[in-house]
């Protein structure tokens, strides 16, 4: 009855715009807008200059307005960068890609399966097991990565795909949140409801579960997407055929390399600003569903 | 409303569902949990356990020249962990850095969130994303820019990176400081911002009735009301402090100044590398048990904050 109350008033505070901005203060108002756009700068510049250097030649990035475009290059140097020793950047790329693509939606998969269960099922050990697997989220991934290559050379399968996609595929807070989230938004009774029509445990979960559970999928997804792209230990331990690098790492070698091999200067800037598209075109397509899913996991 | 780590206690209460007839459903749940459960043990318990028992091994040699082979040695690489000087100056420099840099960090996401909620501020949309932009630059990309950034021939600012050595021995462990803060901030800002969302409007608008301002708002009423995502973010960053490795091990090539220990999990790797294994799985295991301890102090202090 208090929400039913509150509510007209609080439509009618915000129908009168206007005299809402009355009401705040100016000087609070100008120093949060300051604060804001003084953050503002210190976020995008550095993206800003990147893109600027990229678009330069060498000589000009060193020769010109760090801030400000020269001779637009960006293109020469894009395809430089793509074509230098048999388009080795873009098989980096495609490495990330499905590092991150396949081992994200794998593990999307199994932890919304086990959270799910988790959530709605009550048996014998579920807490132990929920326990263990949010333990699961405190250890370090580098505690992971050196015994996780002594088995992985015991098997042979060190430098291969295999033994970066693989660890990848296990994301301990996916089952967390799943967990959280379908604890929240999938009623027992819709679960009840399938059953007396007829539908399997199994056929539930993938026909009407999943839908009430996206926001969380998505959310899943997208975070163990930039785990696995941002991952540097793994790739480190594991991989020596430069050919299986994944993005990231590939241009940490060659900006190592910066001393020795000048050019690749120009090529880090290049391939690090190409790099970040992907993750940002991510995000910004998937906003509106991961930004719900972010709140069910911070607060519930 | 709890959190993340309140849930660790107390997770969601069964629904009338799952209480009945727990049995019938044994193959479905063996179906959901397997797959999970497999991998779980194969990629994170085999391979603690392995990183256990490979701390207690010890190598020894038929004479000077001859075969090493592995042999238990009990607590020996602890005994080494413990007097190796390198690797506790690299937990004392992680823990500096997490000292300093988690509270600024946290402060200002907090400090965004809040603005971000308050009515003080227009084109909302545009600033979270501006600030959660830098989330999408990995860590090593993020660093390798500031590298850049920071170096005296290609700074936009060679004013102050000619005059002031921030890729110098004092000064670098902020100078990485600052690219973790500038990728991190905005997630965590968002993280909060979630939070203070939930807070049902009617609660600010009573303050506003009552006569307090913007900030007695926030300060007295939303920062208490989101202290568990607080929390989490902590959780989390302290994690990320002791694991930093991307970060500094990039800035090796812009800097003299960080060595190969720079940081435990350098450190770890250096030692892997010699190859010493029992040595860095030692080191692991020590690294992770500190982990654990802090993250769940952090927990159990926020915990009792809360209550009181």
């Amino acid at each position: 009855m208090t929400t039913l109350q509150a509510r007209p008033a609080r439509s009618a505070a915000a129908a009168s715009a206007p005299g809402r901005s009355v009401r705040t203060p100016v000087v609070p108002r100008i120093a949060a807008m300051t604060v804001m756009v003084v953050f503002t700068g210190y976020f995008l510049f550095p993206l800003w200059w990147l893109l600027v250097a990229s678009s330069k030649t060498r000589g000009d990035v060193l020769g010109t307005n760090p801030l400000w475009f020269a001779d637009l290059h960006l293109v020469d140097n894009v395809r430089d960068v793509l074509t230098y020793r048999d388009g080795l950047f873009g098989q980096w790329m495609g490495n990330s890609l499905l590092y991150a693509g396949v081992g994200a939606a794998v593990a999307t998969l199994l932890a919304s399966m086990c959270g799910y269960a988790l959530a709605k099922y009550q048996f014998r050990g579920r807490e132990a097991l929920f326990n263990v697997v949010l333990g699961g989220v405190l250890v370090p991934a580098t505690a992971l990565a050196l015994p996780l290559f002594l088995i992985f050379s015991a098997v042979d399968l060190t430098d291969t795909y295999w033994s970066v996609l693989l660890p990848s595929i296990v994301s301990p807070f996916g089952v967390y949140l799943s967990r959280i989230y379908a604890a929240a938004s999938v009623p027992d009774e819709l679960i009840e409801a399938a059953r007396l029509d007829g539908a399997g445990e199994i056929r539930t979960f993938f026909g009407v579960s999943v839908r009430l559970m996206v926001p969380a999928l998505v959310t899943v997804y997208l975070f163990q997407f930039v785990a696995i792209w941002n991952n540097f230990f793994l790739p480190l331990i594991m991989l020596r055929d430069e050919r299986k690098f994944p993005v990231t790492f590939g241009l940490y070698t060659w900006n190592s390399q910066v001393n020795q091999i000048p050019e690749l200067n120009t090529f880090v800037l290049v391939g690090a600003l190409l790099s970040i598209i992907p993750l940002v075109v991510a995000f910004l397509a998937l906003q509106r569903f991961w930004r719900g899913g972010l709140g069910a996991g911070s607060v519930k | 409303m709890t959190t993340a780590p309140a849930a660790l206690a107390r997770p969601p209460a069964p629904g009338r569902a799952t209480r009945r007839a727990p049995r019938r459903y044994g193959k479905a749940i063996a179906f959901f949990v397997a797959p999970f459960g497999l991998l779980f043990t194969l990629f994170y318990v085999v391979p603690i356990a392995a990183a256990v028992w490979q701390s207690l091994l010890t190598v020894e040699r038929d004479g000077t020249f001859g075969a090493a082979r592995q042999v238990f040695g009990g607590l020996v690489q602890y005994e080494a962990v413990f007097r190796n000087e390198a690797f506790w100056e690299s937990v004392g420099r992680v823990l500096l850095f997490g000292v300093v840099q988690v509270p600024v960090m946290l402060g200002l996401a907090l400090l965004f969130a809040l603005l971000l909620d308050s009515p003080l501020v227009r084109g909302k949309k545009f600033f979270r994303l501006a600030y959660f932009v830098p989330y999408a630059v990995p860590g090593v990309i993020a660093a390798i820019m500031w590298g850049f950034l920071y170096s005296p021939r290609l700074s936009p600012f060679t004013a102050l990176t000619a005059n002031v050595p921030i890729l110098g021995a004092d000064l670098v462990l902020w100078a990485i400081a600052n690219v973790v803060t500038w990728v991190y901030v905005g997630y965590n800002m968002l993280i909060i911002y979630s939070a203070l969302l939930a807070i049902p409007g009617e609660v600010s608008e009573a303050a506003v009735l009552d006569g307090a301002g913007q900030a007695r708002i926030a300060l007295s009423i939303k920062v208490p009301m989101v202290m568990p995502a607080i929390s989490l973010t902590a959780i989390f960053s302290i994690i990320g402090t002791l694991q930093l490795l991307a970060e500094p091990q990039v800035f090796r090539s812009f800097s003299s100044a960080v060595t190969s220990t720079f940081t435990p999990n350098m450190t770890v790797y250096a030692t892997s590398a010699v190859p010493n294994t029992s040595l860095a799985a030692a080191f692991s295991v020590v690294l992770a048990l500190m982990t654990f301890v802090l993250s769940f102090g952090f927990l159990k202090l926020s915990q009792r904050k809360e209550a009181r």
